[in-house]
């Protein structure tokens, strides 16, 4: 994740306390979201940003995940997500997501 | 009439030693984790230059095999060398990292960059042998220094090292001792980019067959910034690479916009020509020194070889119309807005369906698409995936949103309107312009009618906004013989017309007498 996202990860987090806060990701890739939610929750797997070392354990999902998508206005999601619903490797993304959670989100 | 494409040129420099020492992922890591396994395990990762230049996607790059062929390899590419590829391609080369230090010598004006006596005499005939390399760019190597200087300005005065297989072989020494926009490593990177522009102009005026003194105008799209503390971006590198190319004729400036940079100049340039400003511009784009390795703990992490070691180039020379190059149409223009979103289907909506729909068209009606043309092998290991598939995913899903397309046919859309990605995650230089001398090929062959080429930018990078950017312009088949058909039968009309009025005149004069 870039270092500057990072940054502001942080700073949400520390502002609003890790509990209230909630990454939404809209990664195209199962491997990219998965690295980008073990950002937020175990901290920078590349050791090169702020959140190195940090486990944050954050609510992290992605934008195509039925838990977000329950979340939106159909006609809004239709508007804009839809398009890349048929694109992305949903399941993929789902797998991806659901693993890292799993393992380390702390406020779920 | 609408400006043509007179010729492209595409030019790669394989330089492992910037990789190590100039790119932005390890000078970062040299910072945060300067024992890092990453740093130790990158020089074995390196590759030598006969395998860049066996490489596939470089083969493709400069033009000696096509994007079909590469199709048909079998994936990933970089275990699979193409035996018998050479250094040059009809639209440029891939030049070795001790003659790009020389031509980087060549473009330099402030002294700033110095080269050891030993290294300078043992290539400045290689660099001379270079078929596009005149005398008098040859001339502008110097004899050389002596390697003890060079290494006390490296230790002592913030010279940034030159280096050739391992070693220190000269360096760019800061052209300003406390202005950090002229220090030795924007130097540095603003010469690497100058001199790989000069490189790619001197071979687009060869490939389109014009004289250096037919260039007007020259637009440079890099993504690098030159100037001073009181002027950080002033410029112009157009200008200053057209000097070194002897292009005596020409002025320029440059245009910036991210990696849509190339597509928004583009754009201009058809606009200068069609309008009259200028009769010949030359669109060019030079290498990025901090890209180069920016996936390489991925790569090194899973085994691969470094395959970000070159710095990429292009450049298209626009001309008036000549009534058989390809042109750009003008009035299909797609351009993301402020009000458009950064939602991917309000940016492909307003790239690709938009500007096609305002013109009665539908996205089928185009033959081949280039939106980013990122090489797969160097973005699949990242987890980037592959970005042009993705591109033509993401067309096809709207062309199937919008009733254009059939949904069994989403799966064919890619190999039958796209491209497989062959270039160089050199930023703005994959921006949908690498296909640009192949369009110009298969439009001139007929086998195809037209081409999109879709520019995107991270406009969000630079923290000024928020927003994203994109622009896409047509390429078509030339169009000046209907024009002038058109323009005939209203002609003939007319003076059919006229001679209607003369003898109806000439009735209204004898009734008269």
């Amino acid at each position: 994740m870039d270092l500057e996202n990072q940054r502001r990860v942080k700073e949400f987090a520390e502002k609003y306390g890790p509990e209230n806060v909630v990454v939404v990701l809209g990664a195209s890739e199962g491997e990219a979201a998965g690295l980008a939610a073990e950002t937020v929750t175990a901290g920078d797997p590349t050791f090169a940003g702020p959140l190195t070392g940090v486990q944050l354990g954050l609510t992290v999902y992605h934008v195509c995940e039925p838990e977000i998508k329950e979340e939106f206005d159909p006609d809004v999601y239709e508007d804009q997500i839809s398009m890349m619903e048929m694109v992305l490797d949903v399941d993929d993304i789902v797998n991806e997501m659901s693993a890292i959670r799993d393992e380390y989100c702390k406020y779920l | 009439m609408n400006a043509v494409i007179k010729g492209a040129s595409y030019i790669l420099a394989h330089v492992p030693g910037m990789v190590i020492h100039n790119g932005s992922t390890q000078i970062t890591e040299r910072i945060v984790n300067p024992e890092s396994e990453y740093l130790k395990q990158l020089p074995e990762h390196l590759r030598t230059y006969q395998q860049a230049v066996e490489y596939w996607p470089n083969q493709v790059y400069i033009g000696n095999k096509t994007p079909e062929e590469l199709a048909g390899v079998e994936f990933p590419y970089y275990d699979k060398p193409l035996a018998g590829a050479g250094r040059y391609g009809k639209f440029g080369e891939i030049m070795p990292e001790a003659e790009f230090l020389l031509l980087m010598q060549c473009a330099d004006v402030f002294d700033v960059l110095l080269l050891e006596k030993g290294f300078v005499a043992a290539h400045r005939d290689e660099l001379a042998a270079d078929p596009v390399i005149t005398e008098d760019i040859a001339a502008r190597v110097k004899e050389g220094a002596e390697a003890a200087d060079i290494e006390r300005f490296v230790k002592e005065e913030h010279a940034e090292g030159l280096y050739a297989d391992g070693k220190l072989v000269g360096c760019v020494k800061r052209a300003h001792d406390i202005d950090v926009n002229l220090n030795a490593e924007v130097m540095h990177e603003n010469l690497v980019n100058k001199a790989s522009n000069t490189l790619a102009l001197l071979y687009a005026v060869r490939n389109a067959g014009i004289e250096k003194t037919d260039v007007e105008y020259v637009i440079d799209c890099s993504e690098e910034a030159c100037g001073d503390m009181n002027q950080r971006g002033g410029g112009n590198f157009a200008k200053a690479a057209a000097e070194i190319a002897g292009l005596m004729n020409a002025t320029g400036s440059d245009s910036r916009g991210f990696c849509a940079g190339p597509s928004h100049a583009m754009v201009e340039a058809a606009a200068l020509v069609k309008a009259g400003a200028y009769k010949t511009v030359a669109v060019t784009g030079g290498g990025c020194t901090a890209k180069l390795g920016m996936n390489g703990k991925d790569h090194v992490k899973k085994g691969l070889p470094a395959l970000e070691d070159c710095l990429g180039g292009f450049c298209v020379i626009l001309t008036a119309n000549d009534g058989v190059n390809p042109e750009v149409n003008l009035d299909i223009l797609g351009r993301h807005t402020v009000g458009t979103g950064s939602a991917p289907q309000n940016v492909i909506g307003s790239l690709v369906a938009d500007p096609l729909e305002r013109n009665g068209l539908k996205i089928t009606d185009i033959d081949k698409y280039s939106p980013e043309m990122q090489n797969p092998d160097i973005t699949k290991p990242a987890g980037a995936g592959d970005v042009p598939q993705s591109n033509y995913k993401m067309i096809a899903a709207l062309a199937v949103k919008r009733g254009e397309l059939e949904k069994k046919d989403l799966a064919t859309f890619a190999s039958k309107h796209g491209l497989v990605g062959f270039a160089p995650t050199q930023g703005h230089i994959p921006s949908g312009v690498p296909y640009i001398g192949f369009a110009r090929e298969d439009i001139l062959a007929g086998k195809i009618r037209n081409a999109m080429i879709i520019g995107k930018g991270s406009l969000f990078l630079g923290r000024m906004t928020n927003l994203f950017d994109g622009v896409s312009f047509v390429i078509q088949a030339n169009t000046a013989a209907e024009q002038s058909a058109q323009s005939g039968v209203s002609e003939s009309q007319v003076r059919g017309m006229i001679a209607d009025a003369m003898k109806e005149f000439a009735a209204v004069l004898m009734a008269k007498e």
